[in-house]
């Protein structure tokens, strides 16, 4: 009988009927008395000299209010990158500025050149059509290799190239690498395109900026995953406001995906004119502006080469990778091909010998960043394509060959840095073979045959690094930045409770999930807990929602904060019951002293910590309200495994996905069905990026994908009903919960089993030669390959 | 600027437009119905659908200029007289057919024409209809699943909650 409330049952959520009601606080639905509204003119090449940006004319235009240029930035910081790479000679990575607004140069389309506020975005808009701009165009750089080729044109002339950095980890392993490969029975290597996507939550960005003449404090509301954050770094780094006089308040945010972490320039300005102006100032992205000034994903170009010894043991793994960072660093991007990559690289397997090389690399496109998985994804197809392609060329069944190598005794030291708390391969594996019914696909193939189809089964397996992470480990690591959480208590006088955690739900169900956590402690009701989150107002320091981190690390912060208070109530109650606090338990929402039918109800403790009329305060101090900062001690590593079935339509070369399941081991669930809508929502991106998506820039930089017109996004009839489960449970060991966390792991688990299963579709047809075609599987790419 | 007068969720709504307003921009600037979103830019995403005299429209593809005398219903005029969610609400909360929540009014009104125009869709049918309403977070799995629900439909057997 599956539980009606707490940890493990499924709730519906609370948030729904405001959304469902069309009730819910976006950013755009935010109207400020008095609000002026911004227009950014953005650069329509992708790379030029900006000789002169003339404002004369615009500047009279009716409703105008004032414009701005990259001159009224000349005194504010850049926007920071947060993150910094050491390469592998000991070098810092090259980290160019970042102005808010264009300075001497444009580096792509899209980068914002002069902001026109004015009174209605129409009389912006129509203003911007009169500023003339004077730019000489360069050469564009858009291809990774031919960027870092000695000669090219450089993205910014101060650096010495357009490396940013060539990172090799682990640096030590690579002689024995190399060395393991030159005795290996046999070798396998794919070169291949981890395709560059654009994240498209739903809503697009938004930010209002707002001042406060009489208290000298700025408000900025945006659409950030991460509101703190983007008061440090706005605060700290680019504006000089101290957190003190800055509040950032982020409220319903309609879809993240990675893209909202980021710190942008938009929201820089809005802040800056609202101070300039003495005005609110608002600025809506358009979903063309979102293509080009959103960063992107992905974009990673490899090489892989697996060695095995002759009994079919993996014995070591080199990849060399090309990674566009876009023409600036955004905010985590160095990190991403990086720490949430090489790290990942040994995936299930026992690889003793594991070797990683980076190539950051400055393109005239949009700057490249975190997107669902952020270097996971990129590393599970590469490692998952090739074992699957060395299965074929050894003439071995692909599962068998990866049960062969699984990692089956845990705590596990990869060679790549990382360890393994807790997993359970060969049970994800076992599970996936049943709900994906394979023993049918005889069966169904050959009925697609029957209809002149062919039909494709495709496995995966993959490995994640959530929960991100150790602030100690981070830092040296390179980043900038601490990544624990905070959460903050309130229990109030009459028993409700308020919790104000640094995470943030943008999608993700926390206001529903993260009650079942307290109410299984506390005894109480759901209803009585609400969670407070995005305003840097109103709760303590936090660092966001990213990286499947909310519930290991923001509900883990949670329970620490809970388990203050219960210390705390029980020291009331064993006032109030004159007994000892050792004594005193807590059980459906009272406390009562062990071993005798004395008890006092959570309310009357509450009430006392309020009205400490009777109360120890010799002992302890009025109140009940406690906060917990909880940083972890390793990364969690979520692992499953993926089936696709494909059939594919050998006239037109048009993949449609029949089948799709997922086994995957989360550790310990709080609310199943949140659970399952995230692995769905993973698995029709991951089939987005297999067969649809794509950002297309041609030679002279120019974004050919930028639109839904152009860009083609997962629809409904895209995709079947999925197979999901996660009753593989090996409970993480290190947090409170045993959870491991669920974001991201469709995203990452699913490209590759796509890919494969076209390959088995091609190969059933005799289409041996084709090992590979590079995402997306469009008919037009699939059709190319058959007819090459 | 003309003036427009329409009936928005059963009230009379008017208010003084450019040319060029377009109806989303009129419902969420002037009437503050800010339940109708804006998604894209080229009447794709499908965040902005809202009946107009009982069709399913993208409000960003027509002007409210055009919209003299007709009858809008949006999202905040589709629950229950007693503020309670109607069937179409009900499926998508019952069967977790939302996410972040920024396409979900688009879907409700989508699906909402799908089942006046046929009561009971197959899968197929449906996912055919929502070609034109886009959503990042859910797969579509548990949206199909509503759907279905919504037009009575044992959902049992659908894969895994």
């Amino acid at each position: 009988m599956p539980k009606d409330h707490g940890i493990g049952a499924s709730p519906k959520r609370r948030e729904d009927l405001r959304f469902l009601t069309g009730n819910g606080n976006y950013t755009d639905d935010i109207n400020l008395y008095g609000q002026a509204y911004v227009h950014f003119l953005r650069s329509d090449v992708a790379h030029g000299r900006l000789n002169k940006v003339d404002t004369s004319a615009a500047a009279d235009m009716p409703g105008v209010v004032r414009i701005f240029t990259g001159d009224d930035f000349a005194g504010v910081g850049g926007i920071p990158c947060g993150w910094q790479v050491t390469d592998k000679h000991g070098q810092p990575m090259q980290e160019p500025a970042h102005p808010v607004l264009a300075q001497g140069k444009v580096r792509h389309v899209g980068d914002p050149i002069a902001a026109i506020v004015a009174e209605t975005y129409e009389q912006a808009r129509d203003a911007a059509e009169a500023i003339v701009l004077d730019i000489e165009e360069l050469p564009a750089v858009i291809d990774m290799k031919a960027a870092v080729k000695d000669g090219a044109p450089k993205v910014h002339d101060d650096l010495t190239s357009n490396l940013c950095y060539d990172w090799g980890f682990v640096e030590e392993n690579k002689a024995a690498t190399d060395e393991a490969f030159k005795n290996a029975a046999h070798v396998t290597s794919l070169e291949l395109v981890n395709n560059r996507l654009v994240a498209n939550p739903m809503e697009p960005r938004v930010a209002v900026g707002d001042y406060n003449r009489s208290t000298d404090e700025s408000t900025l509301y945006t659409t950030s995953q991460n509101p703190h954050v983007i008061r440090l770094l706005m605060g700290a780094f680019v504006l000089g406001i101290p957190e003190h006089k800055l509040r950032v308040v982020a409220p319903d945010v309609g879809g993240g995906f990675g893209t909202k972490i980021f710190h942008y320039a938009e929201e820089a300005f809005c802040t800056f004119a609202a101070r300039q102006i003495k005005r609110p100032v608002k600025w809506t992205s358009s979903r063309s502006e979102a293509f080009m000034s959103d960063a992107h994903g992905r974009d990673h170009v490899s090489k892989i080469e697996l060695a095995l010894d002759k009994d079919n043991n993996f014995i070591a793994l080199r990849t060399e990778t090309y990674a566009n960072m876009g023409a600036y660093l955004s905010t985590f991007a160095p990190s991403v091909p990086t720490w949430l990559h090489g790290t990942l690289m040994a995936g299930n397997y026992r690889t003793p010998l594991v070797y990683v090389n980076v190539k950051a690399v400055f393109t005239n496109t949009v700057p490249v960043d975190a997107y669902r998985g952020a270097g996971r994804p990129e590393a599970t197809y590469q490692l998952e394509r090739v074992i699957d392609k060395a299965a074929r060329e050894l003439g071995v069944d692909p599962i068998k060959l990866r049960r062969q190598n699984f990692i089956t005794q845990f705590p596990y030291q990869t060679p790549v840095a990382v360890v393994y708390d807790t997993g359970n391969y060969v049970a994800t594996m076992d599970k996936l073979e049943e709900i994906a019914d394979f023993s049918g696909f005889a069966a169904r193939r050959k009925a697609s045959e029957a209809k002149g189809k062919l039909r494709g089964l495709g496995v995966n397996c993959y490995i994640e690094a959530c929960g991100i992470a150790p602030s100690n480990l981070v830092g040296q690591l390179g980043a900038r930045a601490g990544l624990y959480e905070s959460a903050t208590v309130r229990v109030n006088a009459t028993g409700s409770i308020s919790v104000m955690t640094g995470s943030h739900s943008h999608g993700q169900g926390h206001e529903t999930a993260f009650p079942q956590v307290i109410a299984e402690m506390l005894g109480i009701d759901e209803s009585m807990i609400e969670i407070v989150h995005g305003d840097t107002a109103k709760g303590p320091m936090g660092m966001g929602t990213y990286g499947s981190r909310s519930l290991a690390v923001g509900g883990s912060a949670m329970v620490r904060a809970t388990e203050k208070i219960i210390n705390k109530a029980k020291k009331i109650a064993a006032h109030l019951m004159e007994a000892s606090d050792a004594d005193i338990e807590i059980k459906d929402g009272k406390f009562h002293v062990a071993g005798t039918d004395k008890s006092v109800a959570w309310g009357d403790v509450t009430l006392a910590a309020y009205v400490p009329h009777n109360y120890p305060l010799e002992d302890i101090e009025p109140g009940l309200e406690e906060t917990a900062f909880y940083d972890p001690s390793n990364f969690t590593y979520p692992s499953g495994a993926y089936a696709c079935e494909v059939e594919l339509d050998p006239d037109t070369g048009r993949v449609t996905i029949e089948r799709f399941s997922a086994a995957d081991d989360f550790g310990n669930i709080i609310n199943p069905m949140i659970v399952s809508g995230q692995v769905h929502g993973g698995i029709g991106q991951g089939i987005g990026q297999a067969l649809l998506e794509g950002a297309v820039y041609d030679d002279n930089g120019q974004l050919l994908t930028g639109s839904y017109m152009d860009y083609a996004m997962p629809r409904a009839a895209d995709v079947p009903f999925y197979a999901v489960d996660h009753s593989c449970v090996t409970p993480c060991t290190h947090n409170p919960l045993g959870v491991k966390g669920c974001g991201e792991a469709g995203a990452i688990g699913s490209p590759p089993s796509v890919v494969n299963a076209v390959i088995d579709a091609l190969h059933s047809a005799g289409k041996t030669h084709i090992t590979h075609i590079d995402m997306p599987l469009s008919p037009n790419r699939v059709w190319a390959a058959m007819n090459a | 600027m003309v003036k427009v007068n329409m009936t928005v969720n059963g009230k009379a709504a008017s208010g003084d437009v450019e040319g060029r307003t377009l109806l989303v921009q009129f419902l969420r600037e002037n009437l503050h119905l800010t339940g109708t979103h804006v998604g894209c830019d080229t009447s794709q995403c499908g965040a902005c659908v809202v009946h107009v005299n009982g069709t399913a429209v993208k409000a960003c593809s027509m002007l409210a200029a055009e919209a003299e005398g007709v009858e809008v219903l949006t999202i905040e005029g589709v629950a229950n007289a007693d503020g309670s969610l109607n069937t179409v609400q009900q499926a998508f909360q019952d069967h977790h057919g939302l996410q972040c929540g920024f396409c979900t009014p688009g879907m409700v009104m989508t699906a909402t024409a799908l089942l006046k125009e046929n009561p009971n869709p197959t899968e197929a049918e449906i996912r055919d209809y929502l070609e034109g309403n886009i959503c990042r977070c859910t797969g579509y799995h548990n949206i199909v699943k509503a759907i279905m629900a919504a037009a009575g439909q044992d959902v049992s057997r659908i894969a895994a909650e």
